[in-house]
């Protein structure tokens, strides 16, 4: 066949496949890096970068349980890096939220473990009742891959969480501690979870405290900034630093660096003035545009902000506007 | 008289580290000569004179509000390591050493504000990935250049520039370097900010040798000091800050020179503050009955 027809026929399977599901990009999802970093956290925690959103893995006796898994094609580079640290199944995940860069390898990732199962369920349907892990979601993650946005094709059900939570909380135990998912309401996005090792002593928040930007509100996904806020005072409130207000708790952010609950209040002290610039603009009556141009960022942009890319400075001043001129 | 000389120019060569490396190692105690007013009663609001800051920075300081400091999760912050030597800081250097080479692997410094303590590795190690943790103290290595030991330290918390509100970001890095003058020791720290700083800003702190010196335990632990519900931050917001007039009007100093930037670092500055206008200062208050 010549390498034109080749093309063609190409192009033509293209066009007649069903449209792939790709579950939403965050605002900000960053390049995949071409290497993954294991940072060892404390107790059974460790800190997975460098495949899209950060990866927490915790392993003990009963086996492996991630918070988050990654962009899609970083999976069997995730699986190499978790094979490095236990040989045990892969029980759990936990997803934060919807992203991609955060839940793009549940498909791949979730088959090679095999979930905790047993009586009747086993019983009832055999082996394929422990045939993958159990992806665990606050219940408008499995809404959002299930029944997109109309135009968006589903998630393949492979990816699907199989087991959620519509509560404030969800509790397991699991390699010799308490696991608290924690879900604040409309703030990063609709579906968002923090994980509470208990017994480490270390929380995963997902993408409601970054280190490396201003936080991404999805407003299109349900997000809100006083969510986001709710969800920083969360974590305050939750972490215990040791001596001089640092280590204690150790926080895993969405993106970012390793921190501790003093890098958590200084970045919620920055949103929280900001949002109060912007609340008091709004009582003024000023418009979106006249709040851009007052510039309510600029002392925090050199560290946090972006002219480009695709969450910008910009971006993130009228997600803030937006949210507050918006019933929360 | 010459051999002799040459034995001793060879013995000196040879001996070269040893001679050349200083023990900061001891107790030394801090003098308040040097910026007495900015380092015990603290900055006044508003003066940001002499530091190389651009305008974010100038905005934190005008935003920033003292009150900040009640929130329990403020109380206890350390200052971070480049600015720890400016506090009432009574200062112990040890030494680490390898018991079988007997070469010193860190020097570890405790400040009694906070008891704040820092480790200078001097083995060589690298600084820790961008990803890691970040610390009051952060991540230090340690090189001697002659007698001086030059200290490098990233990994930092976000802290203070001048305790008014100016700060330093936690992209920073710091540049220490430590010289021993007979009894006295000068500690020079030259501050690199992406974030805040136009140049680098530079800084030293001076102690005296103290072997008598008791160093006292600084516990703290928060308290709720105003109640005030989760998320309140206290700030004062875009140009509400009504105090910062207070310290040009009162010292009799041109406002622009209040705002600071790296051109009120420099001496010449003087000559143009000349040509300033200054604010009319505040009636002295009447004194009670």
């Amino acid at each position: 066949m010549s390498r034109r027809k080749s093309l063609i026929l190409c192009a033509l399977a293209c066009l007649m496949a069903p449209a792939v599901w790709s579950a939403p990009a965050a605002p900000a999802s960053p390049p995949p890096p071409a290497e993954l970093h294991i940072l060892p956290v404390q107790g059974n925690i460790y800190m997975l970068v460098g495949a899209g959103g950060n990866i927490t893995i915790q392993t003990g006796s009963d086996g492996v349980l991630l918070v988050d898994t990654g962009l899609a094609g970083m999976s069997d580079k995730v699986l190499a890096a978790v094979r490095t640290l236990s040989d045990k199944p892969i029980r759990y995940i936990i997803d934060t939220h919807v992203h991609a860069d955060h839940v793009g390898g549940n498909e791949a990732i979730a088959k090679s473990g095999t979930t905790i199962a047993g009586g009747n369920v086993v019983g009832d349907i055999g082996s394929s009742a422990s045939n993958q892990a159990t992806i665990m979601a606050f219940q408008t993650v499995l809404d959002r891959m299930s029944t997109p946005v109309a135009g968006s094709p589903p998630a393949p059900q492979g990816a699907w969480p199989t087991d959620t939570y519509t509560t404030a909380e969800r509790k397991i135990f699991f390699d010799d501690e308490g696991v608290e998912m924690i879900h604040i309401p409309a703030a990063h996005t609709d579906g968002d979870t923090m994980v509470f090792f208990r017994r480490s002593d270390v929380i995963s928040t997902g993408d409601i405290f970054l280190t490396n930007g201003y936080p991404i509100v999805d407003l299109d996904h349900g997000g809100n900034i006083q969510g986001v806020i709710a969800g920083l005072n969360r974590i305050v409130e939750m972490a215990i630093p040791q001596d001089l207000q640092e280590g204690g708790t150790l926080i895993i952010p969405g993106h970012g660096r390793l921190c501790d609950v003093a890098d958590v209040v200084f970045y919620q002290e920055m949103v929280i003035i900001i949002r109060d610039r912007i609340q008091d603009m709004i009582r003024k009556g000023m418009s979106l545009e006249q709040v851009k141009a007052a510039k309510p960022t600029r002392d925090y942009d050199p560290r946090y902000g972006s002219s480009s890319g695709s969450w910008t400075t910009d971006k993130f001043v009228a997600a803030v506007y937006t949210s507050l001129k918006a019933p929360h | 008289m010459r051999k002799t000389a040459i034995a001793l120019v060879l013995g000196l060569a040879l001996n070269g580290a040893a001679w050349a490396q200083m023990d900061p190692s001891g107790e030394w105690a801090p003098r308040f000569d040097e910026d007495r007013f900015e380092r015990i009663p603290g900055p006044e609001i508003g003066d940001y004179l002499g530091l190389p800051i651009n305008d974010a920075a100038r905005l934190r300081g005008d935003s920033w509000d003292a009150a900040l400091i009640e929130l329990p999760e403020n109380q206890c912050r350390a200052h971070g390591s480049d600015y720890g030597w400016r506090g009432p800081s009574n200062l112990s250097i040890w030494k680490e050493v390898d018991p079988a080479t007997q070469k010193v692997i860190a020097y570890h410094t405790h400040l009694s504000a906070y008891g704040a303590e820092q480790t200078i590795w001097m083995d060589g190690r690298p600084h820790p990935p961008d990803y890691a943790r970040h610390t009051w103290q952060g991540f230090s290595t340690g090189e001697w250049d002659g007698d001086t030991l030059v200290i490098t330290t990233t990994h930092l918390k976000e802290n203070w520039i001048r305790r008014n509100g100016i700060p330093r970001s936690d992209l920073a890095t710091a540049r220490v370097h430590i010289m021993k003058h007979g009894n006295y020791l000068t500690v020079a720290v030259i501050v690199y900010d992406p974030v805040y700083l136009t140049e680098p800003f530079i800084r030293t702190t001076d102690f005296v040798y103290a072997p008598q010196q008791q160093m006292a335990p600084w516990p703290c632990e928060p308290v709720d000091e105003v109640d005030r519900p989760p998320g309140v931050v206290p700030n004062h917001l875009l140009g509400a800050n009504t105090f910062l007039n207070e310290f040009p009007a009162n010292y009799g100093i041109p406002v622009p020179a209040t705002r600071g930037g790296a051109e009120t670092m420099y001496p010449e500055y003087m000559l143009k503050m000349k040509t300033m206008a200054v604010l009319p200062r505040p009636p002295k208050k009447a004194a009670p009955p």
